[in-house]
């Protein structure tokens, strides 16, 4: 059986095929055993796999792309914070009047004012235990937020920011050569010396004599 | 607009039964939103924007987005008329709290340029996902799911926008949403909702009154980055060469 | 913002692939490099490096063991890594990697291990004793026919898993190679090139690491190298040097060349901020250096002191050299901004999960795999000859 080992060795690769088998079968399969063992390793950890696989993968998975379909829901599902002017107009009629005729009229109300929901401080939450303070550690469980609260359910309580017109107004009407031309932006310090802008213009409409209610033209740097 | 009784209790529960989907995490459900009715997209105004920051704040605060990452920023251009190719760009704190002042008289020509997810049609970070975490949606928007990324941040090194971030605490990747949970209940974006110039508007391509449709008639406009071919659905009008 | 010059888009500023991501494809390249080595002997019939058949095989099963484990460090959420598996994304390089890896451990390097030790391994199963001799049994896995056919056709069948193993460490590294060379949105990274250079490079890596290894522990066993073998691992090392670093040029004349966009950029990093790691390090002392030696060695008759000397040092500087690559590759392509307009810092942490004594600690864990799987399987020669004389 030997000679016929080595010769097999010099014969060319196509017939190696047919050797190996040739062998396999003449010498009996019972001498490859071992190999159908491992084999059996291979089908067994495939059947593990797949029953796993049935478990694990979330059923929405697949439903419109390679992705958890149940994901688009959710991250729909995060809460608004900014209601959206409507939603501030609701209740502040005489404001909206102002704004809507003066140069301020497609500012939101939440660009200035901060958005209408607010997270109020929790109040205190139970100490966590060992395993809760484990699995914040190793960044497994994200932190519980705290409620959101809206300031139109709940207006004495949470109250939207009445902005420092010193540092807001200038964050827009600051003049650089950065900005558009026709925009109308001021040098604080030459034009007010450090006067608050709300002294002389009203935020909602700050165009200086538009808010008795004669229409002016929007722009105009002064 | 006047609502006869009649309409309004025809109206009333229909708007019922759409909230009760969009509670309850399935907006695509509700006969209210429909995902195929969409397809999203952003217009930026290069010409109006005053880099005030206002947006970026706006996003930080509807997104919790965590300091010293950005799903929006705003970037300063200084194109000198010498180089053209070669632009000064700062986007201090990612032009959140504005920009400093730039005096009249300097050399060359200074622009805002606010940046984004471009939620690309043909987007290189959905193609890289190694497990199906980040996505197209039916409706065009690019989302990540949270509960599914391994934070590998391979869709990060693939994005050409630099608009993806791995986040501190969660571990998982994490990007501009196009405010997705806004959008499908009607809303404007945060950064849209805060810009006080108009220079960012929300988008709907397959909605024929958007007003996108005759503004693309109308003006020039460009995608960032046009030679990687991602289908980007950012459109900036006003463009300069320089913007990178 | 400290660290960054120029202009960073706000996102890019932190590095989010760090020296572990570097290790990776360093592991890899070596559990590639290795197997060709051992492929050498058992295909293409290099009956001189014979001696390190076994040597090159444990290696490679030592350093594959280790290879997931810089990933699992890395991972925001290791603990879903197996989505990989479950849900693989087919447009995804990254994705293919658990299957891959499971293909080449298991289809691969394990049962090629097992097939060439199965007699040693029933032999050892029936004459140990305790724990060891569990172990041995189950590696049988139930089967003690060592007769002259079975193991015959072990020898065959071990010949066809040989065969596929070329291609499929190709493939355990290539893609590693691909994942990088397919990303557009980065310059230095996105090359049809980098697949191969990568495969090149990672046997150069893996045929030094073999050697080192061979040569230690063949001193540290007090008997003597065999000149003709590590002579013979030298050439080959040394032809295959030569196609690497043709590939490097290439796409270093390449770029300085056709000098797009980001050239200037990219030019400007390598000569300052990668300047140390891909000139001195890469460059230098990791590919000319030893290029030239072992050039040397190839037309020069030198004593055999000197050539073990020189076989050494050349091998060090090419595992120092192939590192540095890889890092220049993961991280040079991260400090610079996509905008060309700037770059960043990467500051190593230390003893963070993703820090250097992480890095440390995973360089040096496969060699004490190597250790156990040489108790456990020996692969020496002689002993192999004295295990054969008592069981027959």
């Amino acid at each position: 059986m030997n000679q016929k080992c080595l010769r097999s060795q010099h014969r060319s690769q196509d017939n190696f095929g047919r050797r190996v088998k040739g062998r396999l079968l003449m010498g009996g399969l019972k001498d490859a055993g071992h190999l159908f063992r491992f084999l059996g390793l291979f089908v067994i950890a495939f059947l593990v796999f797949w029953v796993i696989r049935g478990y694990v993968v979330p059923k929405s998975f697949g439903e419109y792309g390679h992705y958890r379909g149940a994901a688009i829901g959710e991250i729909a599902a995060h809460p608004v914070k900014f209601a959206g002017h409507q939603a501030c107009e609701q209740c502040h009629t005489d404001i909206a009047d102002t704004k809507t005729k003066g140069a301020h009229a497609h500012v939101n109300c939440e660009a200035c004012h901060g958005a209408i929901f607010q997270r109020l401080p929790a109040a205190a939450a139970p100490p966590a235990n060992l395993y809760q303070r484990l699995l914040a550690f190793a960044g497994l469980q994200m932190p519980a937020d705290p409620p959101l609260v809206s300031h139109a359910d709940d207006p004495m309580s949470v109250k939207p920011v009445k902005p420092d017109s010193a540092v807001l107004c200038a964050r827009c009407h600051t003049a650089s050569a950065a900005k558009p031309k026709g925009f109308p932006q001021v040098d604080p310090a030459e034009h007010s010396s450090g006067v608050p802008c709300a002294t002389c213009h009203n935020p909602h409409s700050p165009v200086i004599g538009s808010d008795s209610g004669t229409t002016t033209k929007a722009g105009g740097a002064k | 607009m006047k609502i006869s009784r009649r309409q309004l209790l025809i109206l009333l529960p229909a708007a019922a039964v759409a909230w009760k989907h969009v509670l309850a995490g399935t907006p695509e459900d509700s006969p209210n939103y429909k995902m195929s009715d969409h397809w999203w997209g952003m217009l930026i105004d290069i010409p109006k924007c005053i880099g005030c920051g206002n947006c970026v704040r706006a996003c930080q605060t509807e997104n919790d987005v965590p300091d010293g990452f950005f799903r929006t920023w705003v970037e300063r251009y200084h194109r000198s008329d010498y180089h053209l190719e070669t632009p000064e760009v700062i986007s201090p704190d990612g032009g959140k709290e504005g920009f400093p002042s730039v005096k009249e008289g300097e050399e060359g020509k200074f622009f805002f340029v606010p940046k984004m997810c471009n939620h690309c049609t043909d987007s290189p970070c959905t193609q890289v996902c190694p497990v199906g975490a980040t996505f197209v949606t039916p409706d065009g928007v690019v989302l990540i799911d949270p509960k599914y990324c391994l934070g590998c941040a391979y869709c990060v090194q693939a994005c050409p926008y630099g608009c993806r971030y791995i986040h501190p605490t969660k571990k998982v990747a994490d990007k501009c949403t196009l405010c997705y949970h806004r959008i499908t209940k009607g809303l404007t974006t945060a950064c849209c909702e805060a810009c006080p110039t108009g220079a960012r508007q929300l988008v709907d391509l397959k909605n024929p009154n958007d007003p996108i449709h005759e503004f693309l008639k109308t003006h020039t406009v460009q995608i960032l980055k046009p030679q990687m071919a991602t289908g980007a659905k950012a459109f900036y009008n006003g463009l300069d060469g320089s913007v990178r | 913002m400290s660290g960054v010059e120029g202009y960073m888009y706000p996102n890019e500023v932190t590095l989010y692939w760090s020296v572990l991501i570097v290790l990776y494809p360093y592991i890899t390249g070596l559990v590639a490099g290795a197997f060709i080595l051992a492929s050498l002997v058992r295909v293409f019939r290099v009956q001189a490096v014979a001696p390190t058949y076994r040597l090159a095989l444990l290696t490679a099963l030592s350093f594959l063991l280790v290879a997931p484990l810089p990933l699992q460090f890395h991972l925001g959420h290791p603990e879903r890594s197996p989505e990989m598996y479950f849900t693989p994304h087919s447009t995804s390089a990254m994705a293919m990697f658990g299957y891959v890896y499971l293909w080449y451990l298991m289809a691969v390097l394990v049962f090629e291990i097992w097939l060439d030790y199965r007699r040693e391994i029933v032999l050892l199963s029936q004459r140990s004793k305790g724990l060891l001799r569990v172990i041995y049994k189950i590696m049988t896995l139930g089967s003690n026919n060592i007769s002259p056919h079975a193991q015959h056709i072990d020898e065959k069948v071990g010949w066809i898993v040989t065969l596929v193993g070329i291609p499929s460490a190709f493939l355990l590294h290539g893609y590693v190679g691909f994942i990088f060379g397919s990303i557009k949105a980065n310059p230095w990274w996105s090359s049809p090139l980098m697949p191969v250079v990568f495969i090149f490079s990672a046997m150069v890596s893996g045929i030094a690491a073999v050697m080192l290894i061979y040569m230690a522990t063949t001193k540290m066993r007090k008997q003597t190298i065999d000149i003709r073998c590590v002579d013979t691992i030298a050439m080959y090392m040394f032809y295959i040097f030569v196609i690497d670093f043709s590939l490097e040029m290439l796409d270093l004349v390449h770029r300085i060349y056709e000098a797009d966009e980001s050239f200037r950029s990219l030019n400007f990093m390598v000569h300052t901020k990668l300047f140390f790691s891909q000139i001195v390090l890469q460059i230098c002392l990791g590919t000319l250096l030893p290029l030239v030696l072992l050039f040397l060695t190839q037309i020069t008759k030198f004593t055999e002191i000197v050539r073990k000397r020189i076989y050494v040092f050349c091998s060090s500087m090419i595992l120092i050299g192939v590192f540095a690559m890889r890092w220049n590759v993961v991280i040079g392509g991260q400090l610079f901004s996509k905008s060309f307009l700037g770059y960043t810092t990467y500051k190593v942490d230390l003893v963070t999960k993703e820090g250097l004594l992480v890095a440390i600690g995973l360089e040096i864990l496969p060699l004490l795999f190597l250790w156990a799987l040489i108790k456990l399987l020996p692969p020496w020669p002689e002993q192999a000859k004295h295990e054969t004389a008592l069981g027959h």
